[in-house]
């Protein structure tokens, strides 16, 4: 049987090297921003890099960029079950 | 009768990335308790944050973040039908794995032997905060460290089966998938390497 | 097909035989939904019967106040081995294994499921898992006494065999999971041509949603036991205060999945109630699209609320209310869907036969349930009622009256179709009168008991409370009349009973259109649908 992978999109060596480029240097930047005095945002600062980097490993190496509507779909229902279940926590925590 | 059974790509491919949702749920309910007993004890995480060496966190992050690379270009390799490439990135991945298994081994061994495990004297003698955080280095870092090693054995089987000739150019779903497991262990590192190692 | 008087399981025909193989490594090691499915089927129903007689030990000890037949220590964990069997090893894992295995891949028009080794490794998980919590009965320290709960700082510290009980229920979880996933990707890839997201039946559409359930709550109940096996073992003190850790932190987690649960418990039987109500009144069903709506809102919604189990916990009162709010939220679309099994009942050709008594049964008990459910929910009733006999009376009536009737109502509307015999009705019909009788004697009565203030999970009670409880008792022993008989009848009847052929109660869905029993592929052609699944006109079925 044919299978369906031969016209698959296939990432060139270089793309994705040039991915790894960028996330080494967002790696240097998030080591950096958590050298400078920021308090408490230094930790939302992290968070927002590593948000990044993993959107970019996602996106490329994981292939999602290259994906239908429903796979992007789905992994955004994922992430907002997470979010709801840390944010509904803090309606707690935060207020006790 | 009965047509042949056709290989379904898409849905091998919608069936892991499903399998990856849970993953990050299951390592989500640690970053949970991660986050509310940091809005708790501010200064007692950044003290422990403080006693983990974030030099070696740094290379781990980064040795990681080469291991993606390789199996990303493993894919790749294979999709353009080159074998033998193929099965020396995988073993790069697995290198890293390796390397990065041994820094973790030396960061845990010097933690412990300087007294600083989970129910330990030491921490129960210390701030309360310090010791959650320790109990939740321990547990997020053993339970990645895990996946990472799952991920090894699935990698090199994977190898193998490329190296025979039942995963190949026309049928490669299993790489990918495999692959993308190990994306998935990269990405949770991503989140306890600021979390942890640089919440100073 | 079966011939009339032979007694021969391997004689049935269809999947029984066609495979070529038999001896009972052609059905353990079977990748067959149908063979998985009965695997399914056989291990839940024979746990839920455990967790029965469970029970009605445990009523013969709340007979009268003061010791009757066990001392306290047996009682806490004659509860506990009681919750976790009926919830882990039975409820959890019974619709989606056996009806879902059995059923959905026929109703989507499919060969199997996506991924049939997996469901096999599924199976397997679930027996390892339900070994792995027998072992720990009786091994140790004895069966756990914390509640099928867990909480906190109790199963930190009690000596009974804690950590292997949670293991065994941790390896269970990979079951669901795995089931999920399989679920979910079945039935997007899987469906005939023709089989449109509209034309799935809702039984399907019910598997759907609870599919996703499983998939995004139960990894939350696999870092919760690990993190109790870890708080047991290694002392992490992350919900212990002299260590830092709060105590409410684990009823998040542990409550996080165990909300959505009930509706992994709760959506698939519906979705067979949604299945069954239309053709037993030859209408189509009312409100289809509502019905797809409400189980998907129910699955999101039912994600929000968990909180409502912790109103006395020492949270916030700004989660008491926002929990509260939301709970009453989430009965809006269980009401859609109760409103909408009536409307369809209205100006409908009824016919009583077993699995319509048995649905229209779980509409009235569910509804009971759930009004229950809202005195609960209300945070300032709740205050009062909180781990009374209230909340027993009220899970009960959701999960036997509901879950538990509409499961029996899938074993005779179904079980028939893959046996190619039938029950005798009469008895069934006996069955259900006593069963019924009987469980609202039990179950009622607690809801009394309960308001009147009587505790939950206490080994014993005032006096004032012990006339209820003897009635409670006696009501227990009606329904495992009740229960007996129809475990009986139905067996017999599936095992050397009237043959059962074709499409007796006319139903329009795919799993009618099959041979009986049916083949192992299941169709001998991918069938193209053109109509819907509750369309009786459109099939010419009168």
């Amino acid at each position: 049987m044919k299978s369906e992978n031969s016209s698959a999109h296939i990432l060139s060596y270089g793309k994705l090297v040039a991915t790894w480029l960028t996330l080494l240097a967002l790696t240097a930047l998030t080591v950096a921003i958590t050298r400078l005095d920021l308090g408490s945002y230094k930790v939302w600062g992290a968070l927002a890099i590593a948000c990044l980097k993993s959107g970019l490993v996602i996106a490329i190496f994981m292939h999602m960029r290259y994906e239908g509507r429903l796979l992007r779909l789905l992994l955004f229902v994922a992430l907002l079950t997470l979010s709801i279940f840390i944010g509904f926590t803090f309606f707690d925590v935060l207020y006790r | 009768m009965s047509q042949p059974h056709h290989k379904d790509y898409a849905g091998a491919k919608l069936g892991m990335w499903l399998f990856l949702f849970t993953e990050l749920l299951l390592f989500g309910g640690m970053f949970i308790l991660y986050a509310v007993y940091l809005a708790r004890y501010p200064h007692e995480f950044a003290a422990g944050g403080k006693q983990l060496h974030w030099v070696m966190g740094t290379v781990n992050t980064v040795i990681l973040l080469t291991s993606s690379l390789f199996v990303a270009m493993a894919v790749t390799a294979l999709q353009r039908g080159e074998v033998r490439r193929t099965i020396g990135l995988i073993s790069g991945t697995i290198i890293c794995a390796a390397g990065f298994l041994v820094i973790k081994y030396f960061e845990w061994s010097a933690k412990i032997g300087h007294g600083i495990f989970p129910g330990s004297p030491h921490l129960k003698e210390g701030p309360p905060g310090e010791s959650v955080f320790f109990s939740l280095y321990y547990m997020t870092t053993g339970i990645h460290g895990l996946h990472v090693v799952i991920g090894s054995i699935l990698l090199a089987w994977i190898a193998l089966k490329v190296k025979h000739g039942s995963v190949h150019s026309g049928d490669y779903v299993l790489l990918e998938n495999g692959a993308l497991y190990w994306h998935l262990v990269d990405l949770i590192w991503i989140f306890i390497f600021p979390l942890y190692y640089l919440v100073l | 097909m079966a011939a009339t008087d032979n007694k021969q399981p391997d004689q049935r025909g269809g999947f029984w035989n066609d495979s070529g193989k038999a001896g009972i490594g052609s059905w353990i090691f079977s990748t067959d939904h149908k063979r998985i499915g009965l695997l399914y089927f056989y291990s839940t129903f024979g746990f839920f019967l455990v967790g029965v007689l469970l029970g009605l030990l445990l009523r013969i000890e709340l007979m009268a106040p003061g010791r009757t037949i066990m001392g306290p220590q047996t009682y806490n964990a004659l509860f506990t081995v009681h919750g976790v069997v009926m919830i882990f090893l039975f409820i959890i894992p019974g619709f989606q294994g056996s009806f879902g295995n059995l059923v959905m891949p026929i109703q989507i028009g499919a060969r199997d499921v996506s991924f049939p080794r997996l469901n096999l490794f599924s199976w397997w998980i679930y027996m390892i898992g339900a070994l792995v919590v027998l072992t720990a009965l009786f091994t140790g320290g004895g069966p756990p006494d914390t509640g099928w709960t867990f909480y906190v700082p109790f199963s930190a510290r009690t000596g009974t065999n804690v950590s292997l009980a949670v293991l065994g229920v941790f390896i269970i979880g990979f079951s669901s999971i795995l089931t999920g996933i399989n679920f979910v990707t079945t039935i997007h890839r899987l469906r005939a041509e023709g089989m449109g997201w509209y034309r799935l039946p809702l039984f399907t559409w019910s598997l759907y949603a609870t599919a996703w359930i499983q998939i995004l709550a139960t990894p939350i109940l696999a870092i919760t036991l690990v993190l109790i096996i870890a708080e047991r073992l290694l002392g992490t003190g992350l919900f212990d205060p002299g260590q830092g850790g709060d105590p409410v932190m684990f009823q998040h987690l542990f409550w996080i999945y165990s909300h959505p649960a009930v509706y992994i418990m709760i959506l698939p039987a519906m979705g067979v109630i949604s299945d069954i109500i239309p053709v037993f009144s030859r209408k189509p069903i009312f409100g289809y699209k509502m019905i797809v709506f409400s189980s998907i809102a129910i699955a999101a919604a039912g994600s929000l609320v968990w909180g409502h189990h912790m109103f006395t916990s020492g949270m916030s009162d700004t989660a008491v209310l926002v929990f509260s709010f939301l709970t009453f939220v989430v009965a809006i679309p269980s009401a859609i869907k109760v409103f909408n099994w009536v409307s369809t009942l209205y100006r409908g050709s009824i016919s009583l036969e077993a699995p319509m008594l048995f649905a229209l049964t779980f509409i009235l008990l569910f509804s009971i349930g759930g009004l229950s459910g809202l005195i609960l929910g209300a945070a300032a009733t709740d205050i009062h009622v909180h781990d009374t006999h209230f909340v027993v009376g009220h899970f009960h009536y959701v999960m036997f009256g509901g879950t538990g009737f509409a499961f029996f109502a899938a074993m005779h509307y179904w079980l028939p179709k893959f046996y190619g015999r039938r029950y005798a009705e009469k008895p069934a019909l006996v069955a259900w009168g006593l069963m019924f009788v009987g469980f609202n004697i039990l179950y009622f009565t607690m809801q009394v008991l309960g308001m009147k203030g009587m505790p939950r999970r206490y080994y014993d009670y005032l006096p004032e409370f012990a006339d209820l409880n003897l009635v409670a008792t006696i009501g227990s022993w009606i329904l495992a009349v009740g229960l007996l008989i129809m475990v009986i009848n139905l067996f017999r009847g599936l095992w050397w009973g009237v043959p059962f052929e074709g499409n007796p109660w006319g139903g329009a869905t795919l799993e009618w259109s099959v041979p009986t029993p049916p083949p192992t592929e299941n169709f001998e052609q991918e069938p193209v649908v053109t109509h819907g699944p509750y369309d009786f006109k459109g099939t010419g079925i009168p």
